[in-house]
């Protein structure tokens, strides 16, 4: 039952096979059994999880449900959701029980799906491991000692242990492309205000964006269908038409134009990555696509502009955790300024405090325009080399990172190591363009994702294009050994 | 540009962020190795590029100036950490 599809599931429940309430319990179970050795969930919510599944039983007898009626999924702790404690992986929010719901919780609430809890994650989105959580590292489920990514780890973790059906994640520079591709799952970044960020804690307000991971793309584009749409409640919501993401899952792709960026199979690349990614090239091939060199020449430049781009904003946006209205405060303070140190300085962990720092600085008074317009006008270059590639091809394709899940510790102690993860990913957030990754192999047992990038709002031909790759392969189809 | 460590406690004092003095070193040792890394962006001739704020340059959207929400002073006040007749409390600002 665990290692079935949420399409599978949704077909089980419809014709009667098993109802969400014995599926709820049959999860819920497995997690309080097995997630000690994951760390994926910092919240369950078992009575919450069984009310709504008693519910989806009702709406499926009664002929009201949808595809994701009485499906057992999982929620980054980002996403506020309203009775739940929600804290964003940080002491900051330890205490912090949302009053609301994420538009994004409330529309997978209205097609009745049942939320089993609140994943892991690094605080606040910062990260690429998820070692920067207030509640610990998560374990990837492929290899013990193994980081399962960042910052959505305790979703992709979730899935890949079959502890969730699917889960919701956020995607800053990377955030569900990155795990997704180190847990072999399927993970889309849709187009830059597609799903609505309402509810959702900010972290860099003009890259941020939300997305599922699954364990295929079939999944995404059911989940997807729910998420996606225009939300009055976010200003920078698109008010773009909503395409069916599972109407044309099995379109053929013959004569499809897929580029391959020189710049994402440079001499960093480890070796055993490019050779996996060229293989899933050569079954593209098989299935009829046209393979052609391009160039994105400012890709190197895409880290140094999101370093400053994204904690400056962060810096902004976490202005709001001040020790007042919500979250920690710091016990006597002797006056506010006294406050605000103690409160930002206990509540915030290393990594949080460190952008913080950095956005403070490169945001202070006569370094604006050496840092965060410099930035702004390299991000204008990076969207500039996509918007000339896809005049060319349909679609880009490369690595989603340049090395496998490596271990738990192994780059802690220099942040740019760390940074350095996101090579490939953080690009298409500066561009605001869509990605997913789907998975390609395996290098020393451990998972290699492909990276698909798409142009704005062509997340239904992304989802197509990895549809038809899992189809034809099985890699999607492999689950963690021991499970 | 090489920062030492008054410019640390200057920047945490901007963020409000209170720093030990037993991590500023580190602290300056990591800020300084992210500054070089974005430093890359100096080589680059950017004069006649315009900055990007926003993936579709999109403007802000407006809306009618009507009453959206409504009064929930109860409720978003039971997540704050001291409140007393409605009202917010912080230590005293002015004597």
């Amino acid at each position: 039952m665990f290692s079935k599809t949420i399409a599978q599931l949704s077909k089980g429940l419809h014709t009667g096979e098993f109802s969400s309430s014995e599926l709820t319990r049959s999860y819920l179970d497995r997690i309080e059994a097995q997630d000690s050795k994951f760390n994926s969930y910092i919240t369950v919510t078992p009575e919450l999880a069984m009310e709504q599944a008693k519910a989806a039983d009702k709406a499926i007898a009664a002929g009201t449900a949808s595809p994701m009626t009485g499906i057992p999924i999982a929620h980054k702790d980002i996403f506020c959701s309203k009775g739940v404690r929600t804290s964003a992986g940080s002491k900051m929010l330890d205490n912090f029980i949302s009053p609301y719901d994420a538009t994004v919780i409330e529309k997978f609430n209205a097609a009745q799906s049942v939320s089993l809890g609140k994943t892991n994650m690094d605080e606040f989105a910062m990260g690429s491991s998820n070692e920067n959580s207030f509640y610990g590292a998560v374990t990837n489920p492929w290899g013990e000692n193994r980081v399962p990514g960042g910052s959505s780890g305790g979703s992709a973790a979730a899935v890949a242990a079959q502890l969730a059906a699917g889960t919701t994640g956020t995607d800053t520079g990377g955030s569900i492309r990155q795990p997704a591709a180190l847990t072999n799952l399927t993970g889309i970044k849709p187009t830059y205000g597609r799903v609505s960020r309402f509810g959702m804690i900010a972290f860099a307000s003009s890259l941020d964006q939300a997305g599922p991971i699954t364990k295929t793309a079939q999944d995404a584009a059911i989940m997807l269908n729910v998420m996606a749409g225009f939300d009055p409640k976010d200003s920078t919501s698109s008010q773009e038409t909503v395409d069916d993401y599972t109407a044309t899952l099995n379109q053929p792709l013959k004569g499809l134009k897929i580029g391959l960026p020189k710049e994402f199979f440079s001499a960093d690349l480890n070796p055993e990555i490019a050779a996996r990614v060229q293989s899933a090239l050569k079954e593209y091939q098989a299935l009829g696509a046209e393979l052609k060199e391009i160039s994105l020449p400012n890709t190197a430049l895409a880290i140094p502009s999101y370093y400053i781009i994204a904690p400056a904003e962060a810096s902004s946006n976490l202005s709001r955790f001040d020790g007042v209205k919500f979250g920690h405060r710091c016990d006597n303070p002797v006056d506010l300024e006294d406050m605000y140190k103690r409160t930002r300085g206990e509540g915030f962990g290393t990594e949080v405090k460190r952008r913080v720092l950095v956005g403070t600085y490169a945001l202070s008074e006569g370094f604006y325009d050496a840092y965060y317009k410099k930035a702004q006008q390299i991000r204008r270059l990076i969207q500039q080399d996509f918007a000339n590639a896809l005049k060319e091809v349909d679609v880009i394709m490369g690595p989603t990172t340049p090395q496998p899940a490596f271990k738990i510790g192994e780059k802690t102690s220099n942040p740019v190591d760390m940074y350095m993860e996101d090579i490939y990913t953080l690009s298409l957030n500066l561009a605001g363009l869509p990605g997913m990754s789907i998975p390609c192999g395996k290098v020393d047992s451990l998972p290699v994702g492909l990276q698909i990038i798409g142009n704005y709002f062509a997340e239904q031909r992304l989802l197509n294009v990895a549809h038809m790759f899992q189809q034809a392969t099985d890699w999607h189809t492999q689950t963690a050994p021991g499970l | 540009m090489a920062l030492d460590k008054s410019d640390v406690d200057k920047i945490a004092h901007l963020a409000r962020i209170n720093i030990e003095e037993k991590d500023t070193q580190a602290y300056l040792q990591n800020i300084t190795s992210i500054l070089d890394l974005v430093d890359q962006m100096q080589e680059v001739d950017t004069s006649n590029v315009e900055p990007l704020a926003h993936p579709m340059d999109a403007i802000q959207r407006l809306r009618a100036d009507d009453i959206t929400e409504q009064n929930q002073r109860e409720l978003l006040q039971s997540v704050a950490p001291a409140v007393e007749e409605g009202l917010f409390l912080v230590p005293k600002v002015i004597d």
